[in-house]
């Protein structure tokens, strides 16, 4: 740590990005469509690959990064593959 | 860890670190809160880009300040997030339409409603392959 005011905006942030996944999870259940869902999702990837980041920075170490970076790619592949699926009927043509 | 960086840089990794929950959790509360999936969009990409675009930026001015070291890992993820952003996004967009046409989810409520319908013979790419009147219609060219 660098200084007596990080510890509590990490704090913040754990928080904050918790509370978005949780709201994402209620928009996951909730529908009403199928590409809300697929929303839902996209935006869980995006807030767990903040998770990740904010965890690096709280532990001080470089590795996680690319956790974060895997998760964003396998989170867009997923996104493109659940769209690909319902707009084509098949994934890989 | 030094312990020697300046008292500015913890104001400034922590304000990044702030700005960047923050707008994770507002673009998270928009798509819970907005009415039709054309609106439920607008959340989620600022949560990306801002929201994340901080914290990332946060975790650089911090390696850089606490251990002394230039770490690009994290501009590789912005970067990543920022190309393929609007790409998931544009497919989601897409697959709406597709499911209003098939009549599987009702008219959007929202204030920006459902899109007109293309005109003349084209029509959304969306499902079908390109025929006449499309933009990816070259056979006839």
């Amino acid at each position: 740590m660098i200084g007596p005011l990080l510890p509590w905006a990490l704090a913040f942030g754990f928080a904050a990005l918790g509370a978005a996944l949780a709201l994402n999870l209620w928009r996951l259940f909730k529908g009403p469509g199928v590409a809300d869902r697929i929303l839902a999702l996209d935006t869980m990837v995006i807030n767990v690959i903040g998770i990740i980041v904010l965890t690096g920075i709280a532990s001080g170490s470089g590795t996680s990064f690319e956790a974060a970076l895997l998760l964003a790619m396998v989170g867009f592949v997923g996104t493109v593959s659940y769209a690909k699926f319902l707009l084509r009927g098949d994934i890989i043509e | 860890m030094s312990g020697a960086a300046p008292a500015s840089a913890d104001l400034i990794v922590s304000a990044l670190v702030v700005l960047g929950g923050a707008f994770a959790l507002i673009g998270s509360w928009g798509l819970v809160r907005l009415p039709s999936l054309m609106e439920r969009l607008h959340g989620p990409t600022k949560a990306t880009t801002l929201g994340l675009g901080a914290m990332l930026v946060g975790s650089v001015v911090w390696f850089q300040l606490a251990e002394g070291v230039w770490t690009t890992h994290e501009l590789l993820v912005s970067v990543f997030l920022f190309v393929t952003a609007p790409i998931s996004a544009n497919m989601i967009a897409k697959v709406h339409l597709h499911r209003l046409r098939q009549g599987e989810v009702s008219k959007g409520a929202g204030p920006a409603g459902t899109p007109e319908p293309p005109p003349g013979a084209a029509d959304w790419a969306t499902h079908e392959a390109p025929h006449q009147g499309t933009p990816g219609d070259f056979v006839g060219d």
